[in-house]
């Protein structure tokens, strides 16, 4: 039977201590006590005794745990913000604490695979939607927790670390989720909208990333704002085909978890994914860029995952396509930019 | 590997009639109509925010549809006194409204009587007359008719209608959990959810949980099955409560949804078929009608906010396949599909059971006829879909032992959250739909019509559904070569599936290739005056009637065998 901890006051759990995991569980503790889980025990001991980690400072309620049946016991609702890569892992590793009671929410902007055992994406002939998990299809699969949402927006944690304006979209099938994650989040500073098509979100996250590398890699090469526009632009007609395709709605792309973020990240030197599109372009090859990442650019993987899909599913999405063959294929980039100016965009929307 | 069917007797698990859950709703009926108009009666009032306007429309709108109901659609089992109940309900509520200085208290005040009367109307309409010295009567008429029906069609001569070689067991076998439900039903609360194909469902299913010991289930049965005054009885006799579908008013519904909710507190057993009606395509279901599910969880989540956190508190779901070789009905039901795909809006109830001689007429070449049928019982599951032990504990997918009850806590305390249950009947429909895939066992007849339909679809592959359908039926030859050919394909498709646990396959299925086929051919549609499949005088695969071809070729749609072709 599950162990029922005492009634005291929940604390609000917070799982992987990234540069946005640590600016969302520094906004939570404003409000009520917060436990975070990092995987290091230097780490732990770091935010327990000097209330920083990798250099930023962790608000004085938060405490740090490396058990991971401690934060399940102690959290009634627990947020995961650990990188797509890492997600089974360490949704796996917390599975066996969760039971129903629990609320989960994410802010994961990546995808992760549904493969059995020594499947990969190179030996891979078709890729289809069945085998693509979004965060929260991963949750439902792994644990037996229901009540699942995400957290996505444009929310660069530099910005929400210094305390500027902003706001976020939370999703979930069920209100319950919402209003919670309003509850715990929203401040004079942090605006906090709710929205029941959580694929949708969450796919608008993940796709803007493709969009961001690309505006990384226009920037990089000394382009200007029209460029910009007309990136941003088709890039949003491609999000919601692909969306569309992955069982998203049309209006979630177009609210603030989409073109909200997209436009956020495309103009953000903050942004990792724009980073490796900016350093891309001014010839960096790819090898190095990620080996002097701290942390994950989700968008390199969003594209390997994507255009497998598009292949296998018959559809077009030029900027993924081109991105591909830059990141994987040595296209040079000022290729790939001719290609998509010669591209038959005939009409200039199709889907409202 | 042939396994065996289950036969055997099985002993009454509750062994005092009085002691059923039905009987002790019975005696306690008129409370118990009582109690469910009155929260009924609270739940349109949640439902309409307390609002005399909101409460007023809903009236008025339930008045204008019930009237419109008698003048356009009578039925022989309505009663008498309709006409006069709504002039009056019309009345009263022309009253309230003339009286425009009445305060919005005591507006809605009167509107509350009026709301009352109808609920208490409707809850009276609903409830079961169930009679344990009926029921009992019942079964024997069954078994023993039903038998002897049998044996004077299978054991050749004179003497033959005494012979007691065949038991109904031969005919109708059980397969499955069947251990399990039994254990199941003295300790909590069983919801069976069957497929549903043909009006025989009710009363077969009926008396399988006879013949596994377990006390009469309740559950909603179409009030058209009522205008036969014998098939009243019976539907009666087996507990049957009545479903009016050509009531879609709120108030009605709401009603209905308590009353399925009340009995299921109550502890009696329930059956569900969450198709709503009979497929018409032939597909096992895959589009639930959520409204009475929704009521299984509505009741657990009672059952736990009352501290009933016990197994004996505790709501079963069960899933219930029926297989068949031939459904009498398909021609109509597959040319009511066909006519109304995408206009359901403009569908009419219809009764095709509307005189006893048909009734008489089905039953006997039902049971003297039609082929062999089973029935398998699924595995039991919680209102959210987790499988459950032996003891009732749910388990989740690495099977540890979990809490039902925790999916309705919020902040440490069972609460209401009626938007959080929708989600939860929507999981619980499509747990339910994955569990019927599971169970759902294949006969040749299925093998043979998929096959024969997707290669005659393959063959035509410009052709949509509606033209081929329309297809001469003479044109259609299908080498038998080719197709052995096919149907070994397709086995062993499905025999991968069942190594995985996706599917359930009967024991024919194990013999050759050939043998399979005719038995396939011999068993699909066997008695429609049109057959689906046959073979010519070459030993091809010839078709009379391309729709039925494609109801019973649906029995396999939803494993994505089609994509074989």
């Amino acid at each position: 039977m599950p162990s029922k901890s005492s009634s005291d006051s929940k604390m609000i759990g917070v799982v992987g201590m990234g540069s946005f995991g640590t600016a969302v569980a520094n906004m939570l503790a404003e409000k009520n006590p917060v436990l975070v889980y990092a995987r290091k025990e230097e780490v732990v001991r770091e935010i327990n005794e000097t209330h920083t980690t990798s250099g930023r400072k962790v608000h004085l309620d938060i405490l740090a745990t490396f058990d991971p049946e401690e934060l399940c016991q102690r959290c009634n609702i627990i947020f995961f913000m650990v990188p797509s890569g890492a997600y089974f892992e360490v949704i796996r590793k917390f599975a066996p604490y969760l039971y129903p009671y629990h609320l989960i929410i994410h802010g994961t902007k990546g995808l992760a695979l549904n493969f059995e055992e020594g499947q990969t994406l190179d030996n891979l002939d078709k890729l289809k939607r069945e085998q693509i998990l979004t965060m929260s299809e991963v949750i439902l699969q792994e644990t037996v927790a229901v009540r699942v949402g995400c957290l996505a927006g444009p929310n660069i944690s530099t910005e929400l670390i210094l305390g500027q304006p902003a706001a976020t979209v939370i999703a979930s099938h069920y209100n319950e989720v919402i209003l919670e994650g309003q509850r715990l989040l929203r401040s004079e500073r942090f605006q906090v909208y709710g929205n029941s098509d959580i694929i949708g979100v969450e796919l608008s996250g993940v796709l803007k990333n493709i969009i961001a590398i690309a505006a990384g890699a226009l920037a990089g090469l000394g382009l200007g704002e029209n460029a910009k526009g007309l990136l941003i632009s088709r890039g949003m007609v491609e999000m919601v085909h692909l969306s569309k395709a992955l069982g998203g709605s049309v209006q979630s792309v177009i609210g603030l978890a989409g073109v909200g973020d997209l436009v956020t990240t495309c103009n953000s030197v903050h942004s990792r994914n724009f980073t490796v599109g900016h350093r891309l372009a001014k010839g960096e090859p790819l090898a190095q860029i990620l080996n002097s990442m701290e942390e994950v650019a989700e968008g390199i993987n969003t594209i390997r995952i994507v255009n497998a899909f598009i292949k296998t599913a018959g559809l077009r999405a030029p900027i993924t396509e081109n991105l591909y063959r830059v990141l994987f294929e040595d296209l040079q980039i000022e290729e790939a930019l001719q290609f998509l100016m010669k591209y038959p965009f005939s009409v200039d929307v199709d889907f409202v | 590997m042939e396994e065996n069917y289950i036969k055997h007797k099985y002993d009454p698990i509750l062994p005092k009639q009085a002691e059923w859950p039905v009987v002790k709703l019975a005696r306690e009926r008129k409370e118990f109509v009582q109690r469910v108009a009155e929260r009924a009666e609270s739940r349109v009032l949640d439902l309409t925010g307390k609002n005399p306007e909101i409460l007023k429309e809903e009236l008025e709108t339930t008045l204008y549809r019930e009237k419109l109901r008698i003048k356009q659609n009578p039925w022989v089992v309505d009663p008498d006194d309709e006409y006069s109940f709504w002039n009056e309900v019309k009345h009263a509520l022309l009253q309230i409204n003339s009286e425009s200085k009445k305060s919005k208290i005591a507006k809605l005040d009167a509107y509350k009587e009026v709301l009352h009367k109808i609920t208490s109307r409707y809850s009276n309409e609903i409830a079961s007359n169930f009679k344990a010295s009926h029921y009992k009567f019942t079964r024997r008429v069954v078994t023993f008719g039903f038998s002897r029906l049998l044996n004077a069609a299978r054991v050749k001569g004179f003497r033959s209608i005494f012979s007691n070689q065949y038991t109904l067991q031969d005919k109708i076998q059980i397969t499955g959990q069947t251990d399990q439900i039994r254990d199941l039903a003295t300790k909590g609360t069983i919801v069976m959810v069957p497929t549903h194909f043909s009006n025989l469902d009710s009363i077969l299913i009926g008396w399988i949980i006879s013949v596994l010991g377990m006390p009469p289930f309740i559950y909603g049965a179409g009030l058209n099955l009522f205008n036969i005054s014998i098939f009243a009885y019976f539907m009666n006799a087996l507990g049957a409560y009545k479903v009016d579908r050509r009531k879609k008013n709120l108030l009605y519904l709401e009603t209905l949804k308590t009353y399925s909710k009340e009995a299921i507190q109550f502890g009696c057993h329930s059956l569900f078929f969450p198709g709503g009606t009979r497929s018409r395509s032939g597909m096992i279901e895959s589009k639930l009608k959520l409204g009475l599910l929704s009521t299984a969880l509505e009741a657990q989540r009672t059952n736990y906010q009352n501290g009933q956190s016990d197994v004996s508190g505790k709501i079963f779901i069960v899933p219930v396949t029926i297989n068949y070789h031939f459904v009498l009905e398909a021609p109509s039901l597959i040319s009511d599909y066909l006519s109304i795909t995408g206009q359901e809006r403009y569908y009419k109830e219809n009764d095709e059971f509307s005189t006893s001689y048909k009734i008489s007429k089905f039953l006997v070449k039902f049971f003297t006829k039609g082929s062999d049928i089973s029935v398998s019982i699924g595995k039991a599951m919680d209102v959210l879909g987790n499988y459950v032990d032996q003891d009732g504990n749910s388990l989740d997918k690495r099977g540890r032992i979990i809490n039902t009850q925790d999916y309705f806590i919020s902040e440490g305390k069972v609460t209401v959250d009626h938007q959080r249950e929708e989600e939860y009947t929507h999981m619980l429909g499509k747990r339910i739909v994955e569990e019927f895939h599971k169970i759902n066992r294949v006969f040749s007849s299925h093998l043979v019509a998929f096959v024969a339909f997707e290669m005659i679809k393959a063959q035509n592959s410009k052709l949509d559904l509606f033209d081929l359908i329309r297809l001469p039926e003479e044109d259609i030859v299908i080498p038998y070569a080719e197709f052995k050919k096919s149907c070994q394909l397709v086995l062993g498709h499905i025999m991968e599936l069942k190594e995985r646990g996706k599917i359930g396959v009967a024991p024919h299925m194990y013999r050759p290739m050939d043998e399979i086929i005719s038995h396939g051919l011999d068993n699909v549609g066997m008695y429609h005056a049109k057959r689906p499949l046959l073979t010519n005088k070459d030993g091809d695969i010839i078709t009379q009637d391309m729709s039925l071809l494609y109801f019973y070729h649906n029995r396999l749609h939803g494993y994505a065998l089609e994509k074989l072709f």
